[in-house]
């Protein structure tokens, strides 16, 4: 029937005024509704599109919840083994210097199993972009401490809140990377308001161009939320992260050189 | 014409690299392979042939690097010796879900644990019964001279890349340190990247074009299903592998009446065992199996049918025996003698060893 309303009658070209990335895939993202990787992939890979450089970029997924990364970026990525990020990245790199290579990695991978790896990345100076995503919990098994987790907070592993007596003190690795002569940009940032996303967005695009400019390794860590972990709402936990995560892990350039 | 050179096994290993064109080497030192990453540090071909040589902050990093390299399609390598290798397993089994090739070399040491520095066998079950977790295999080849320690690089790196599967050289520390005359290939180009594209495009991570499928390297599949459908996969090509890449070499086989099973040092010594027999009248061979995985298995069966017994040699408490034993089916007595934690047989004492455990039978 010529009166029937079609997709297309509504959706018209001259009317769309927002696009996904073409960077990004259509699969369902698998994160919990609430949760900051969503937001620190589209970035990541707008900075990708924007940036002409999809054809020669690649991607080192890490274990943990964003295990599945590549699922959603569109573009070249291996899987690493845990925490083995930074090394995958490293050979890759050495042998096509002139492509773009990123690590994603959460707090448990980055922080506590890949420390090695981590550390002696950044101090080789190698070539590439790190986006830690630290949200205080291994997200992906359950909830556990995680190096980040603060004193007095609550996971599976410390269900009467981390001693640091007896579990030691949240790492600040940020800051640990920042002091190696090998990283040219370390940065901590945040996606849980539109101001902090374009500022995390602007420093993701930092670090590629860093990269283009054979700078060094640079390092963005995004402060991020786990609703689901924490057990708390969405709301509240985004709340709980800026009284709580920002004044131990505060917000900004640490190093830009 | 071929270069020849008087050089330890450990060096013939890094020449042969730079020679076959490899594109990088990650490594660690440890003895008694540290000549490899000595040799490559000092030749720097990174000057002439562009390959890369880096020396990690482990064994664990260095197999990662790996990981990275050879997932863009770049022939890269590893080496290290016993412990290094425990620890490279975790890496070793993510390559091979993957599928991703490149070669690792192990010069073994005694063990376990941190062992000896003096030459072992007893990785012979870690290297081809998986050593780290899940169900899959690596192409293994044991050279027994420094000649086949420079062979088998361009081998195993042919291998790998055929089969999309990670190779393993298993030499032991004998090899690796002992010089003898070695003919060198000659230098092959190493690929460019355009070349690696045509050729590996279908799967390296090298970026993804407009025009084509982004290609992902995991050894995920969280749907049980789809996990058991690329186990399946896995073994079919393990099965093409077994059909296709065995070797073995016989030696003195004709009219033998014991058979010695030795691969590596141990196939060294047991030449000698044969000269030794001889003047004694006592008419041994030996079958010194190349591939360990696929193991020559059928060679091994059929020589039951003629000989009145098989000693397998080596130096570990009696792996490869057990491979030996399955192949023969009972037919004939199979009996294991071995030296370890870093002591090598002499041939006086392998002989000994026939003769009493079967001939005194």
């Amino acid at each position: 029937m010529e009166d029937t309303i079609k997709i297309e009658d509504i959706i018209k070209p001259e009317n769309i005024v927002f696009e996904k990335t073409s960077c990004l895939t259509d699969n369902v993202l698998s994160y919990c509704p609430g949760c900051g990787h969503g937001v620190a992939h589209r970035i990541t890979m707008e900075v990708v599109e924007e940036m002409g450089i999809q054809d020669q970029t690649i991607g080192i997924a890490p274990v943990g919840c964003s295990v599945l990364a590549y699922d959603f970026m569109n573009i070249d990525m291996q899987q690493a083994a845990h925490g083995r990020a930074p090394a995958v990245a490293t050979g890759l790199k050495r042998v096509y210097p002139n492509k773009f290579v990123f690590t994603y990695q959460g707090d448990g991978d980055l922080a506590a199993i890949g420390t090695a790896e981590t550390i002696h990345a950044c101090n080789r100076g190698e070539n590439i972009v790190i986006i830690f995503i630290n949200n205080g919990i291994y997200g992906m098994t359950g909830g556990q401490m995680a190096p980040t987790t603060l004193p007095g907070m609550k996971s599976s592993t410390t269900p009467y809140g981390r001693n640091a007596a007896m579990m030691g003190h949240p790492i600040k690795i940020t800051e640990l990377v920042a002091h190696l002569p090998g990283t040219c940009y370390v940065t901590r940032q945040a996606v849980h308001t539109p101001g902090a996303v374009r500022k995390a967005k602007k420093a993701i695009r930092k670090a590629f161009e860093n990269q283009k400019l054979n700078k060094g390794l640079s390092f963005v860590e995004i402060v991020s939320n786990c609703n689901s972990g924490w057990k708390m709402t969405p709301v509240d936990s985004n709340n709980w992260m800026v009284e709580n995560m920002f004044p131990y892990y505060p917000m900004g350039d640490i190093k830009d050189e | 014409m071929k270069e020849l050179r008087l050089m330890k096994g450990n060096e013939a290993i890094a020449e042969a690299a730079i020679r076959c064109g490899v594109d990088a080497y990650y490594g660690y030192p440890i003895t008694p392979q540290s000549e490899v990453m000595e040799y490559l540090t000092a030749e720097e071909p990174y000057k002439t042939t562009g390959m890369v040589v880096l020396q990690a902050e482990s064994e664990i990093a260095s197999i990662h690097m790996v990981h990275g390299a050879a997932g863009g399609g770049k022939k890269s390598m590893t080496s290290s010796s016993s412990p290094g290798i425990s620890l490279m397993t975790e890496g070793i089994s993510y390559l091979a879900g993957s599928e991703i090739p490149c070669l690792i070399v192990n010069v073994q040491r005694g063990g376990p644990g941190l062992g000896t520095i003096q030459p072992g066998q007893a990785d012979y079950f870690q290297a081809t019964k998986g050593g780290g977790h899940g169900d899959y295999r690596l192409i293994v080849l044991a050279p027994a001279s420094v000649q086949e320690m420079a062979d088998f690089v361009d081998l195993s790196f042919e291998l790998a890349f055929k089969y999309r599967n990670p190779a393993l050289i298993l030499s032991d520390g004998a090899i690796g340190q002992m010089m003898e005359k070695v003919y060198l290939p000659e230098q092959k180009e190493r690929l460019t990247d355009e070349e690696v594209a045509q050729k590996y495009g279908d799967w390296a991570t090298i970026g993804k074009s407009p025009n084509k499928e982004r290609n992902i390297l995991t050894s995920l599949e969280l749907q049980s299903e789809r996990q058991e459908k690329h186990n399946f996969h896995l073994q079919a090509k393990y099965k093409k592998i077994e059909e296709n890449e065995i070797r073995y070499e016989k030696i003195n086989c004709e009219n033998a009446d014991y058979m010695l099973v030795a691969y590596g040092m141990s196939a060294r010594i047991c030449q000698k065992v044969i000269q030794l027999g001889k003047e004694k009248g006592i008419n041994i061979g030996l079958i010194r199996p190349i591939t360990l995985w696929p193991f020559p298995s059928q060679v091994i069966k059929e020589s039951a049918n003629n000989v009145k017994g098989i000693l397998t040699v080596e130096m570990s408490a009696g792996q490869m025996v057990e491979d030996v034993r399955l192949a023969v089916e009972g037919k004939v007595p199979v009996e294991h003698y071995g030296r370890f934690g870093g002591m090598i047989p002499s041939p006086d004492e392998v002989l000994n060893a026939l003769e009493q455990k079967l001939i005194g039978k």
